[in-house]
C-alpha cells in the first residue's frame, strides 16, 4: 500500500492536463503526469517515488489514439502495451513490448509510462529508435514535435511540465523485415540481460540494444559495422562489442562477463535472422 | 475531469454487476478498496507489485492486477471479481482436474483463464502460456492447471461448434 | 470377506475443499476484518550486522493514528524452537538485513507504514559474515558472542560458545578412517547454494487479542497452532490454558508456517495497546527476508568403494547456511546428519554437520527438512563416482541400494515394513525414463537430450512424543463431524482423513463433514503438520476414534436390537445383524442414543475420540549419533530428461519422474498433485532460485520479481509419478508419509542431467544458463 496521501486528477483536455500542472506547481507541489501507473505504484509503496500530486492522462483522447493516419502511425501515450500488440500495426514494435513485464501487467503500462521508466530497460524504445519515430509533445509551450532521436539520450530528456502525448512512425518502417529478441536470467517474465530490436532498411540493418548498457541506445558506429559487407558475421559481432558507448552492466540479472557472451550470441542470431532481407 | 484530494472521498465503483459505494484515498489501490471496504476478499494480497498474479480481477474484462491499479482509475469502469462469478465452466474444469491445492492463486488463475477464453477463444500454447505466466502457483507444479484451461478453451470451441 | 462399497481408501475422492476455494469464498487469514481493528507494520534493519546505536522515533509519533510504538527493549530476551537465540525485536545488535528493529501500531495499515518508514535508527556497523565458510574460519567474527548460555529447548543441540557454530551433530558409525584406507575408488567433492525462500503464495499474517481476563486470542497462518501456545507459555509467562489460537485454510506453507516468528511480535503489538486486536500481515518483501526461509549449504561429500562398485566408507560435512539464528536450521543440522547418506548401505559413516550462524536471513524448515539439500550433494557424488568406476550410475545406485537388515547411519536397524522398497523404486524408475535407450544424445537441430537420476530418502524426525488426537461427532442424519487439529495446508489432509474416517465405518464420504478451521481450544492437540506425518499420526487417531464410535454404535445397537455388541457389523449408515444384514437400525436413529417406542432413551450421542502417540523413538547420543530418531522412511527414485541447447546453455525440462515407495496410498489423485508439486517447488529451487547478496550482507532480490520462481510454461512438458505400495506395518491402512517427498531428488537429478549434456560438473544451485556456461568456461581453460 501506498504510506504516502496525493491528489488525483484525470483531465479530459490537453489544455486542462497542462493547466493543472501549472496550478499544482504554482503551490510547489510535487506534481507527476500518470498514464498505466503500474511504476509509480511499485515505487511509491516501497518510498521510492513520492508525489503530492499525480495527473492520469488516460481520460485525454489525443494520448489513447491508435491508428494509421494517411502515411504516419499515430501511437498515443496512454495506450497499453497489449493494445499495440494487439493492434499488429507496427509488428516490430509489437513484439517487442509483448516481451516487458507479464500479459496481465501489459493491460496497464502504457507505452508513454515505458518509455519514461526509472528503470534502465525501456525496451519500447528499441522499435521507435530504428524506425526514426518522432514525438509530439506538450507543456506550458503549446505543442511541439521532435525526432525522438533528439529528445532520447540514454532517457527521454524533456522539460518538467511536458508530456508525451503521441508517437508517430512513418508507414514505410511498419513492414519492413525485423526482428524483436529478449534474453532473460532464466524466467520469460523479467528484466532483460540483452534485448534487441532491429529491422531492415534499403538492406541496411538498423538495431537498438537494451539490457547491455545502462541506458537502451542505438548506435551508428555499430550499426556501420554490422552493415560492413567486407566483414564476417564473427569479424562484425567481435567489433561491435568494442563499439559501446559505455562498459557492458554487471547486476543481479547477469556478470559482465555473461552478458558480453549473451550480447555476442543475440547479435548472431539477429545477424542470421536479417540476412535474407540483406541480400 | 474526475479529481480527489488527499481526504476520503466517497465514489461508485460498478463491481460485479452492481453500483457500491466506497470511500477511498485516492493511495487506496483497487486491492485495498476491494478486500476491506467490500469483503471481496477472493482478490488475494500476495505482492502488491503486480508480480504474483493473485489479485487479479477483470476490468472492462481485461484481467488486471489490482494490486497495481488505484481504485480512483476504476471509477465508471465494470469490475468482476470472483465473487462475480459463479458456476462458471472454468471454475468446474478447475475442480475436475485438480488444479487446486491450497487455493490462494486459484481465484486470480480462474479470472484469468476465463478473460483468455472470452477474448481469445481459439488461443493456441503459446497465447495460453503467454496469459497464464502472469499468475504464480506455488502448489501444484502447473500441469493440472494447463489441462484445466486447455480443457476450458476445448469446451468453449466444441459449444460454438454445435 | 464381503466387499465393501462405500470403500474409500484407495479411490481419488475428490479434494473437499476444492468447490469452495474456486469460487474464491474460503476466508484465509488475512481476509478476516473487523471494524476497529488495529494494524502493526514492522520496522526492519537496513544493516546485515550492526550495534543499534539509537532508535528515533519521534518524526513517527507526529503520523496521525499511530497508538503504540514499540522497540526490542520492551522485550529483550531471547526465543527459540530448539535453541533459544533470537529476540522477537532487535536489541543491542541487528544480524540481518530485514532483522525486525520495531513495531509501529495504528489505526490503519498505511499510517502504521508511514510512521515505522520515519523510524531512524543509527547504527555502528559491524563486519559482516557473508559465508558459512567466512562464519568457520577461527578469526570471524561472532555473530553472537555468548552462545554457551542460549538456553537449549530441546536436547540435541550443541552451540560452540566463542564461534559460529549454532550446533554440532555427529555421526561415526563404524571405522570410517581405516576404511578409507582400503578403498579402491574414491571421490570427493564440494557443493553449494545460497539460502532462497518458500515463497507461499498467501504472506505470513497474524492477529492477536488479549482480553480483559488475560486469555490470548491468536489468529494466525501457522502450521504449529499448539507450538505458539507453548512458546507463548514458555517465553511470554502465559498460562497454556489461557491461550487459544484458530488456524483457517492455510495458502501454502512448504515448512515455512511451522515455526513461531510473527505471532509473539503481534502479542507484544496487542500487549502495548492494551489488549485490543492487531492484524500484522506481511508485506512479500517481509515474508522473504524477514520471516525465516530455507536453509544454504556448503557440503563436502567423499565416498569410496572396492573393486567391485560397493561403497564402503562415506564423509559427509555439511555446513549449514542458517543465517542470523538457528531456529528449525538446528533441527535441520540433526535431519541432515541422520539420512547423511542417502538410501545407501554404508557400514562406515563420518559425518560432522554444523549449523553456521551468518548475517543472512535466518532459515527455518523447508519441505524436505535437510533432505533436497543432501540429497543434490549425495546424488551428485554419485554420479560423478560412477563416472571414475565406469560403471553404469544407475547400476552404482542398485548395488548400494540399502535393504531390510543393514542399519541406517544412526544404527536403526532396517525391515521391510520400515524402509520399503529402494531397489524396486530405481528399477521402475529406471525403465520409465528409458533410461536404456541412452542418457545423453544429440538432436538432429544441434540440442543435447540428457537423463539425470537420483535416488532419495527420508525418515519423519518428529518430536519423541509427537502425537494426534480426533473426535468424531455424530450428527442426527447419522452423518459425522471429524475435528482434528491437522491444518489444511494445500496438502488435501483433511481429505485423506475423511476417507479414513469413511472406510472405517464403511459410509458414504459425503456424510463426513470435517472442520476445515482448528481451533486450539476444541480440536485435540496435535504436534505440528510438519514433516510429512500427519496422514500417519492423525490418520491413526482417526481410525482409534472410529473404533471408539464404532463400539459406541454398537452398544446402543445392542440395546437396540436386544443382541450382544458381537453379533454387530455396521455399514452403510447402518448397524446391522452379521447373519441377518436386514435386521438392523440406522445410525441416524442411534447417532443421539437410541429411544425406545415408550418415549424412554439410553446411551446418547455417538462421540468417538481417538488418540496417537510416537513410540519407541529416541534423541541421538551426541558423540555417536547413535539412536532412533523416526518411526519409518519413505523412499523413492526420481529422473529428469532436459533438452539443453549448447550455444547459449539455456535448456528445457522435458521430464520430470518420481517413482515412490510410500506405502499404501490413501488417495491416489492427490498423491500424484503433491508429488507434481513437490517436483516443481524441487526444480524451480534447483533453477531459480536463491538469495544474491551484496557485500554487505544485504539482499538484492527480495521481491518476486527479482527473486524468480518457476512460471506456467516453465514446468516439466511431462510429469510422471508412479508409486510402490510396501505396507508400514503400524501405517494406518499400511501408509507412510509422502508430503515433502516429490521436492526431494530433483536438484540431484536435474543438476545429474544437466551436468551429463554439458559433460561438465554442475555442482552449485542454482542451474541458471549462467551458471552452466561459467563452469563450462572454467572447465575449457582448466583442459587448455
Amino acid at each position: 500500500m501506498i504510506p504516502f496521501d496525493f491528489e488525483y486528477y484525470r483531465p479530459e483536455s490537453l489544455t486542462e492536463a497542462v493547466q493543472t500542472y501549472e496550478t499544482l506547481i504554482s503551490q510547489s507541489k510535487t506534481v507527476l503526469y500518470y498514464s498505466g501507473g503500474t511504476e509509480f505504484l511499485t515505487f511509491s509503496r516501497v518510498n521510492q517515488l513520492y508525489a503530492d500530486a499525480i495527473i492520469d492522462l488516460k481520460g485525454i483522447p489525443e494520448c489513447n489514439v491508435l491508428e494509421l493516419q494517411e502515411d504516419q502511425l499515430v501511437i498515443g501515450s496512454a495506450v497499453s502495451l497489449n493494445n499495440i500488440t494487439e493492434s499488429n500495426l507496427y509488428p516490430l514494435l509489437g513484439q517487442t513490448v509483448k516481451k516487458i513485464a507479464d500479459h496481465t501487467s501489459r493491460n496497464k503500462i502504457s507505452i508513454g509510462g515505458n518509455l519514461h521508466s526509472r528503470l534502465i530497460y525501456r525496451e519500447a524504445v528499441l522499435p521507435l529508435l530504428v524506425a526514426d519515430a518522432t514525438v509530439k509533445l506538450t507543456g506550458n509551450d503549446g505543442e511541439t514535435v521532435h525526432p525522438l532521436k533528439d529528445l532520447f539520450n540514454q532517457e527521454l530528456k524533456i522539460n518538467p511540465g511536458q508530456f508525451i502525448v503521441q508517437i508517430n512512425i512513418s508507414k514505410d518502417y511498419t513492414t519492413l523485415p525485423f526482428v524483436s529478441l529478449k534474453k532473460t536470467k532464466i524466467s520469460k517474465v523479467g528484466y532483460p540481460v540483452v534485448s534487441i530490436a532491429a529491422l531492415v532498411k534499403e538492406r541496411q540493418i538498423r538495431a537498438a540494444l537494451s539490457g547491455v548498457c545502462p541506458y537502451p541506445f542505438r548506435s551508428s558506429e555499430i550499426e556501420s559495422v554490422l552493415n560492413n559487407s567486407s566483414l564476417t558475421k564473427e569479424e562484425k559481432i567481435e567489433k561491435a562489442g568494442t563499439l559501446l558507448p559505455s562498459p557492458i552492466i554487471e547486476d543481479i540479472q547477469a556478470s559482465r562477463d555473461y552478458r558480453e557472451f549473451v550480447f555476442k550470441n543475440t547479435l548472431l542470431e539477429t545477424l542470421e535472422a536479417l540476412e535474407a532481407a540483406q541480400a | 475531469m474526475i479529481s480527489n484530494g488527499t481526504s476520503k472521498t466517497v465514489v461508485k465503483l460498478h463491481v460485479n454487476g452492481e453500483t457500491r459505494d466506497v470511500m477511498i484515498r485516492s493511495a487506496d489501490t483497487l486491492l485495498e478498496t476491494l478486500r476491506e471496504q467490500l469483503g471481496l476478499t477472493g482478490a488475494k494480497r500476495a505482492c502488491q507489485n503486480g508480480d504474483c498474479g493473485a489479485c487479479t480481477v477483470l476490468v472492462n474484462g481485461e484481467p488486471m492486477h489490482a494490486c497495481l491499479s488505484l481504485s480512483i482509475e476504476t471509477v465508471n469502469q465494470p469490475i468482476m471479481t470472483i465473487e462475480g462469478l459463479r458456476n462458471s465452466s472454468i471454475q468446474q474444469e478447475f475442480v475436475d482436474k485438480w488444479a487446486i491445492q491450497c487455493g490462494y492463486c486459484t481465484p486470480g488463475f480462474i479470472l484469468n483463464c476465463h478473460a483468455l477464453a472470452n477474448k481469445r477463444p481459439d488461443a493456441d500454447d503459446e497465447t495460453i502460456e503467454e496469459w497464464m505466466q502472469s499468475n504464480l502457483c506455488r502448489c501444484t507444479g502447473y500441469q493440472e492447471i494447463k489441462e484445466a484451461v486447455k480443457s476450458v478453451l476445448q469446451n468453449h470451441k466444441n459449444d460454438s461448434a454445435s | 470377506m464381503m466387499e465393501n462399497p462405500w470403500f474409500s481408501v484407495g479411490k481419488p475422492e475428490h479434494r473437499i475443499d476444492a468447490v469452495a476455494k474456486a469460487a474464491g469464498a474460503v476466508r484465509y487469514t488475512a481476509d478476516y476484518s473487523v471494524p476497529g481493528i488495529l494494524h502493526a507494520k514492522l520496522a526492519t534493519s537496513t544493516q546485515a550486522h550492526a550495534k543499534i546505536k539509537s532508535i528515533d522515533v519521534t518524526e513517527s509519533w507526529k503520523v496521525p493514528g499511530v497508538r503504540a510504538i514499540i522497540t526490542g527493549k520492551i522485550f529483550p530476551f531471547h526465543i527459540g524452537p530448539i535453541l533459544a537465540d533470537r529476540p522477537p525485536l532487535a536489541f543491542e545488535k541487528v544480524r540481518y538485513y530485514g532483522e525486525p528493529l520495531a513495531i509501529v501500531v495504528a489505526d490503519h495499515e498505511y499510517q502504521a507504514k508511514r510512521a515505522a518508514d520515519l523510524i531512524k535508527v543509527e547504527y555502528e556497523p559491524l563486519q559482516v559474515v557473508n559465508s558459512v565458510r567466512e562464519a568457520f574460519k577461527t578469526d570471524a567474527p561472532l555473530i553472537h558472542e555468548n552462545s554457551g548460555q542460549y538456553m537449549k529447548i530441546i536436547s540435541n543441540v550443541y552451540p560452540v560458545q566463542g564461534t559460529n557454530i549454532g550446533s554440532h551433530i555427529k555421526i561415526r558409525k563404524g571405522d570410517f578412517i581405516k576404511a578409507w584406507e582400503n578403498c579402491e575408488y574414491k571421490v570427493k567433492e564440494t557443493y553449494s547454494f545460497n539460502l532462497s525462500d518458500h515463497a507461499a503464495i498467501e504472506p505470513r499474517c497474524v492477529r492477536v487479542e488479549i482480553n480483559p481476563t488475560g486469555k490470548v486470542v491468536v489468529h494466525s497462518t501457522t502450521q504449529s497452532p499448539f507450538t505458539i501456545k507453548k512458546v507463548l507459555n514458555q517465553f511470554f509467562n502465559i498460562d497454556v490454558g489461557n491461550i487459544i489460537v484458530h488456524v483457517p485454510m492455510i495458502g501454502g506453507a512448504f515448512g515455512g508456517k511451522g515455526t513461531v516468528q510473527l505471532e509473539p511480535l503481534a502479542y507484544l503489538a496487542s500487549k502495548a495497546v492494551g489488549g485490543k486486536m492487531v492484524k500484522l500481515e506481511y508485506d512479500r518483501e517481509e515474508d522473504l527476508i524477514t520471516a525465516p526461509g530455507h536453509i544454504g549449504l556448503e557440503a563436502t561429500i567423499a565416498l569410496g568403494t572396492n573393486k567391485s562398485g560397493k561403497l564402503m566408507a562415506g564423509q559427509y560435512t555439511y555446513l549449514i547456511d542458517s543465517g542470523a539464528y538457528t531456529d528449525q536450521a538446528a533441527g535441520i543440522t540433526r535431519a541432515a546428519a541422520i539420512d547423511c547418506t542417502g538410501p545407501y548401505n554404508i557400514a562406515n559413516v563420518w559425518c560432522d554437520s554444523y549449523c553456521m550462524y551468518t548475517n543472512h536471513p535466518y532459515a527455518t524448515s523447508f519441505r524436505g527438512y535437510a533432505h533436497p539439500e543432501l540429497t543434490f550433494a549425495v546424488e551428485r557424488t554419485m554420479d560423478q563416482l560412477a563416472k571414475i568406476i565406469h560403471m553404469d550410475p544407475v547400476e552404482l545406485r542398485t548395488i548400494n541400494a540399502i535393504k531390510p537388515g543393514n542399519s541406517s547411519p544412526t544404527r536403526t536397524t532396517l525391515n521391510a515394513s520400515n524402509i520399503g522398497d529402494v531397489s524396486k523404486c530405481i528399477e521402475r524408475a529406471k525403465e520409465l525414463i528409458n533410461w536404456n535407450e541412452g542418457a545423453r544424445k544429440e538432436t538432429a537441430e544441434g540440442m543435447i537430450r540428457a537423463k539425470g537420476i537420483s535416488t532419495f530418502w527420508k525418515t519423519s524426525t518428529t518430536a519423541t512424543n509427537a502425537q494426534s488426537g480426533a473426535i468424531l461427532k455424530f450428527e442426527p442424519d447419522g452423518s459425522v463431524n471429524l475435528s482434528c487439529a491437522a491444518i489444511e495446508i494445500g496438502q488435501g489432509t483433511k481429505t485423506i482423513l475423511a476417507q479414513m474416517v469413511a472406510e472405517r465405518l464403511k459410509m458414504d464420504i459425503n456424510k463426513v463433514h470435517v472442520t476445515m478451521e482448528v481451533n486450539t481450544q476444541t480440536d485435540p492437540h496435535q504436534w505440528r503438520t510438519v514433516a510429512s506425518s500427519t496422514t500417519f499420526l492423525a490418520g491413526r487417531a482417526v481410525m482409534n476414534a472410529a473404533d471408539d464410535a464404532i463400539a459406541q454404535l454398537k452398544r446402543t445397537a445392542s440395546i437396540a436390537l436386544q443382541c450382544s455388541m458381537e453379533d454387530l457389523e455396521i455399514g452403510g449408515g447402518r448397524v446391522y445383524l452379521k447373519p441377518s444384514p436386514e435386521y438392523g437400525v440406522k445410525i441416524e436413529d442411534i447417532a443421539l442414543g437410541y429411544k425406545f417406542p415408550n418415549g424412554h432413551a439410553v446411551e446418547g450421542q455417538v462421540v468417538g475420540h481417538g488418540r496417537y502417540i510416537q513410540r519407541h523413538l529416541t534423541p541421538m547420543d551426541k558423540d555417536t549419533g547413535f539412536g532412533k530418531p523416526g518411526p519409518w522412511w519413505s523412499v523413492g527414485t526420481q529422473a529428469i530428461e532436459v533438452e539443453w541447447n549448447p550455444k547459449d546453455c539455456t535448456y528445457k525440462i522435458l521430464k520430470a519422474l518420481t517413482v515412490l515407495d510410500g506405502g499404501k496410498i490413501i488417495n491416489p489423485m492427490t498423491a500424484v498433485q503433491q508429488m507434481r508439486g513437490g517436483m516443481y517447488l524441487g526444480l524451480s529451487f534447483a533453477s531459480h532460485e536463491g538469495f544474491q547478496f551484496g557485500t554487505d550482507g544485504t539482499v538484492l532480490n527480495p521481491q518476486l520479481r527479482t527473486y524468480q520462481l518457476m512460471r506456467f510454461g516453465d514446468q516439466p512438458a511431462d510429469y510422471i509419478v508412479d508409486f510402490i505400495e510396501t505396507p508400514a506395518a503400524d501405517g494406518p491402512y499400511g501408509a507412510r508419509g509422502i508430503g515433502e517427498y516429490g521436492v526431494i531428488g530433483m536438484a540431484g537429478a536435474l543438476a545429474n542431467a544437466l551436468s551429463r549434456a554439458a559433460q561438465i560438473e554442475l555442482n552449485h544451485l542454482p542451474l541458471l544458463p549462467e551458471q552452466i556456461w561459467n563452469v563450462r568456461k572454467e572447465f575449457k581453460n582448466d583442459s587448455v
